[in-house]
């Protein structure tokens, strides 16, 4: 592990530390508290968009746990989502509180993706790519069909959130509680990361067979980690159905689970920090999209009706200039962005 | 019984279509192994370039079936050159997500010149409907399935006897071996995306003659998977075969959903059913090569 100058650690607890120093924890309060004064300084508009980008986070750092990290590419993530909403909102139809849904549908899309984890001990690499697709389509199917389970195409309807008697009911009320549900997951796949089950997924994604040889039950491994992947997955969706307070079949389509492996590509594949980055990107790419074509919409006045079809193209070509380009995603460029005011002046 | 004979039918003619389409993708596969998920897609290009040279530039069909194929030619050498020449040698996730990038840079410069709704193409065959076996059939069918037979039995003479096809298949077998033998890997591998654009394109003009064409043929693309998986992924034969299985399966189990159950739409989920059964049963499929390893 590359060390701070000045930095010297002197036991290897020290060097498995989540923020290794006074000035990186400094940085992280400083973080916390921006964020905490956001919502009352920036508009409603924008505080909608933090607040995707905070689900869309969660999602993408559990896919990175799964894909980047155990090196178990899913197809299937968008749908584990969904599924994770329609339990949720189900559990919170009949009357369960909040945290308690939210976490029930964590537990049935942590089940769900288990049984779906169950063939990857056998097929690797593209076999379990397409096998996950199809868990996609065919989980999409009973989304579809589901009869009063998940309403079928009507979808299902859903109140705020509410705890203790308080309801979560503005943009700005949400943002707080998305911000803490996104703290914790984070906290959680860092430490998840760090721990023997984290090292255990790395040298299944490294070498498959020479972990097995040093004592890591693969199956065992690979079942926790869709296990803990989907689980997230499932909180991301309940919060994701919670906030949008509708829930219906299309949002969990192939293309949901598309962007999400394009977030933690263009983030950086096996990294926290990177999910977030891809996170925020693929969140704010559409947004940007649309802003630029406002402004040259004067000048291009088709460009309205070519909107959905730019945006898709644009995702597309950045998905393919960072896999030739930057390999590594986001959270690389940040790496040495950091090298290079390390050493500023002193660059050579 | 006629109902299921007629369903039959059905299921092998858009069977022979997915095993076009299984085609370009298997040829991709075993030369290069890229898992193109862009497949669909490819169809769909070549579905609108054929379009808009009849209708919109009025040249004959045979003409324009012509220059598509052509237009195919440099679309597969364009996209192996720029898209995935960088990427050899990287991870599977890596080369599966810039063939999703691909389709969806595809998918979108097609709607941006043709939009989203349906295009129809102009008559070529007679409408009247040939009675085979007493089961009316469209002529464009029995068109459909002959031209995707006659193109498998072209490719598979390609690499059995062409000296071409067989370097092609040396590639495939043992990449280094191939290349210390005097084989230029590089042009073996924009071959083999051309041969796929090119097949994929004849897909997608015998398609937009069936039901006419809008920007969701790409979904055909994913119908690839249960094909290859079933006939194996790295087999030409596997792939028609497959095609037309998974074909026919998927119209006889949508019929007798309906009949039996009740349930609508079960034609999307269907195959994908049976490619579960098969990775889970037979994962290297009917004719797929066994990967044998050992500690």
């Amino acid at each position: 592990m590359q060390g701070k100058c000045g930095l010297f650690f002197t036991s290897y607890c020290g060097e498995a530390r989540i923020f290794q120093s006074g000035f990186q924890k400094l940085m992280v309060v400083l973080l916390i508290a921006a964020l905490c004064v956001a919502p009352l300084v920036l508009d409603v508009f924008t505080t909608s968009v933090m607040n995707l980008i905070f689900i869309s986070v969660i999602g993408a750092v559990s896919l990175n746990l799964l894909t980047g990290v155990c090196g178990q590419i899913s197809l299937g993530h968008g749908a584990f989502i969904g599924v994770g909403a329609y339990a949720a909102g189900q559990c919170s139809l009949h009357g369960v509180p909040f945290p308690l849904a939210i976490l029930t549908g964590g537990l049935i899309t942590a089940m769900v993706g288990m049984v779906f984890g169950v063939p990857s001990l056998r097929l690797k690499g593209i076999y379990l790519a397409i096998a996950t697709l199809a868990a996609q389509l065919v989980l999409e199917y009973v989304f579809l069909h589901g009869g009063v389970l998940t309403g079928g195409s009507n979808g299902l309807l859903l109140d705020p959130p509410q705890m203790f008697g308080f309801s979560f009911d503005t943009e700005g009320r949400m943002y707080y509680l998305l911000f803490a549900f996104t703290a914790a997951s984070l906290l959680m796949v860092s430490n998840i990361m760090r721990s023997k089950y984290g090292r255990a997924f790395v040298s299944i994604r490294d070498f498959y067979l020479s972990a097995e040889i040093v004592g890591v039950n693969l199956f065992w491994y690979k079942l926790i980690a869709f296990g803990v992947s989907s689980f997230l997955a499932g909180v991301a969706g309940g919060l994701w159905g919670h906030y949008t307070g509708y829930i219906s079949a299309e949002q969990f389509n192939i293309g949901l689970s598309i962007s999400y492996l394009a977030m933690i590509i263009i983030g950086g594949l096996g990294s926290v920090i990177g999910s977030v980055f891809g996170a925020i990107f693929i969140v704010l790419l559409p947004e940007v999209l649309n802003i630029v074509a406002n402004g040259v919409g004067a000048y291009f006045p088709d460009i309205a009706q070519h909107i959905v079809a730019l945006r898709e193209g644009v995702f597309g070509l950045v998905l393919i200039l960072f896999l030739i380009f930057e390999p590594e995603g986001l959270a690389n460029r940040w790496r040495l962005a950091k090298a290079y005011w390390k050493l500023y002046p002193f660059a050579h | 019984m006629e109902y299921y004979l007629q369903l039959i039918v059905n299921g092998l003619v858009v069977g022979g279509i997915y095993s076009l389409v299984a085609l370009g993708f298997v040829i991709i596969y075993k030369a290069t192994k890229v898992v193109n998920f862009a497949q669909g897609e490819l169809v769909m290009v070549g579905a609108y370039m054929c379009f808009a040279l009849t209708v919109q530039f009025n040249i004959p069909f045979i003409w324009a079936f012509f220059i598509t194929l052509g237009f195919s030619v440099l679309l597969g050498l364009a996209i192996e050159r720029m898209v995935l020449r960088p990427l050899i040698g990287e991870e599977h996730i890596s080369v599966i997500m810039v063939t999703v990038g691909m389709s969806s840079v595809l998918k979108s410069l097609v709607q941006l010149f043709w939009g989203t709704q349906i295009k129809v193409y102009p008559q070529v065959l007679p409408s009247e409907p040939i009675v085979i076996a007493g089961l009316p059939v469209a002529p464009v069918y029995i068109a459909a399935f002959v031209l995707s037979a006659v193109l498998f039995a072209i490719f598979s003479v390609f690499f059995k006897y062409s000296r071409t096809g067989i370097a092609m298949r040396a590639t495939a077998f043992d990449q280094q071996a191939a290349q210390s033998m005097g084989i230029g890997i590089k042009n073996i591998f924009a071959m083999s995306w051309c041969i796929a654009c090119v097949v994929s394109s004849v897909g997608g003009v015998i398609l937009g003659n069936i039901n006419g064409i809008n920007s969701h043929i790409g979904h055909l693309g994913l119908k690839v998977f249960p094909a290859v998986i079933l006939g194996g992924l790295d087999s030409l034969l596997g792939a028609a075969l497959g095609g037309l299985i998974i074909g026919v399966l998927e119209n006889v189990c949508d019929g007798a959903a309906r009949q039996l159950l009740g349930l609508g739409g079960f034609r999307e989920v269907a195959a994908f059913i049976i490619l579960v059964i098969i990775l889970m049963i037979k994962p290297y499929g009917l004719f797929g090569t066994k990967e044998i390893e050992r500690v």
